[in-house]
């Protein structure tokens, strides 16, 4: 069985989002970064506007706008910590 | 007689319908005392997140940053009171500003000038009246505070904090305090006065701190996460102040209600008795009246 890393999106006034996900790809102000099960402890400001998603075990994934964002990775999992958050409504930018 | 029956009655007439005012507004607050909990607890989970990787970055990062290091010199303090809009919520108010001017009277003792920033109307309004100076104020979301009105907030108190005193005309400030109400239980909420900046990271000793690999460094890092930090403290006061202001607003109305009942009833009773009395000495008229008759048809 595939590894899953524990990953939880808190916005300023409430828990937004957690669970397990086989992966999360975020992007910090210094570039996208996709975190998989055992990737090691980073701190990161996401860039603004971002957009996190969360690939999902069953092939699903969700989406969400973030502002004023940051994500932390520990060996316990993946905290998105935002101050606005908001399931997102548009497809991201196909290019990258 | 009859006249004192009126009175009696238009009284329990309009302490009826005051104590459907209390009653109401003893409801509302029990709903509005719920809603405030559940928001303090879902704000928890971020405030707890934040703290963590703060206390990660200031143990890797060279502290000094402006809002970590104490000024050597501290000229003006700045004072934030959380007060409510609304009044009718018993000792809440008296007792927050009563908090606050300990602390202001404490911060001019040792010397230090005292910039005050109100939040809700009721405190705005007991300055005004005793036409003292307030620096910024802040009104209309003490019972519903969102994190946008804390972010308002926390931008001019932090604006003021970096500017510093050092200037004669800046109005900046080189502490800033904050005063509310916690929420202790439904029965207890406590006005406490805590420091906002410079800040203390609460240094846990929670053994081995993640080695963090850090995107930009940690300095930028800290830059953007200290001002957050301070909105989140400042958001987690105004909700837990809404609960307060709550709690304290359905005890006063609660007492209130059992007042109004007490009234009530009395008044009725004393309305009841002169009612009777009324009544008996009507009777007691006319048997005198046909007692009297009665004598004098024998006389003839």
């Amino acid at each position: 069985m595939a590894r899953q890393v524990h990953v939880e999106v808190v916005s300023v006034e409430e828990m937004v989002w957690s669970g397990e996900a086989d992966m999360l790809i975020a992007r910090t102000t210094e570039g996208e970064l996709g975190v998989l099960p055992g990737h090691a402890p980073q701190l990161g400001q996401l860039a603004e506007p971002s957009q996190v998603r969360i690939k999902l075990p069953g092939g699903g994934e969700q989406r969400y706008d973030v502002s004023g964002g940051f994500l932390s990775v520990t060996e316990n999992g993946v905290t998105v910590l935002a101050e606005d958050c908001a399931p997102a409504t548009t497809a991201p930018a196909t290019a990258h | 007689m009859a006249g004192q029956i009126q009175a009696l009655r238009r009284r329990v007439r309009s302490t009826r319908s005051t104590a459907k005012i209390t009653k109401a507004q003893e409801l509302v607050a029990t709903s509005r005392i719920a809603k405030a909990q559940e928001r303090v607890e879902a704000a928890r989970p971020y405030a707890e997140a934040i703290t963590g990787v703060l206390t990660a970055l200031a143990s890797n990062a060279s502290i000094d940053h402006p809002l970590l290091v104490p000024r050597p010199q501290v000229r003006r303090a700045g004072v934030l009171l959380v007060t409510s809009d609304r009044g009718l919520a018993g000792a809440y108010n008296a007792n927050a500003i009563r908090t606050a001017e300990e602390l202001i009277a404490r911060l001019k003792a040792e010397g230090k000038q005292v910039a005050l920033y109100v939040v809700g109307r009721k405190g705005v309004s007991y300055y005004r009246f005793r036409n003292r100076e307030i620096t910024g104020s802040w009104t209309g979301f003490s019972e519903r505070p969102t994190f946008d009105d804390a972010r308002e907030i926390g931008q001019s108190l932090i604006e003021a904090f970096v500017t510093g005193a050092d200037g004669d005309g800046a109005l900046g400030v080189d502490e800033l305090h904050v005063v509310s109400t916690q929420f202790v239980s439904l029965m207890t909420q406590t006005p406490t006065a805590r420091i906002l900046a410079p800040m203390q990271v609460e240094e846990r000793e929670a053994g081995l701190l993640p080695a963090y690999e850090f995107e930009p460094s940690a300095e930028e890092l800290l830059d953007a996460l200290l001002p957050k930090y301070i909105n989140t403290r400042i958001y987690a006061a105004l909700l837990d102040s809404a609960a307060s202001e709550s709690a304290s607003r359905r005890r006063a109305m609660k007492s209130a209600t059992d007042n109004a009942q007490e009234m009530i009833r009395t008044l009725t009773r004393q309305m009841n008795s002169a009612r009777q009395a009324a009544i008996t000495q009507e009777i007691s008229e006319i048997v005198g009246g046909a007692n009297a008759l009665a004598a004098a048809g024998d006389e003839v």
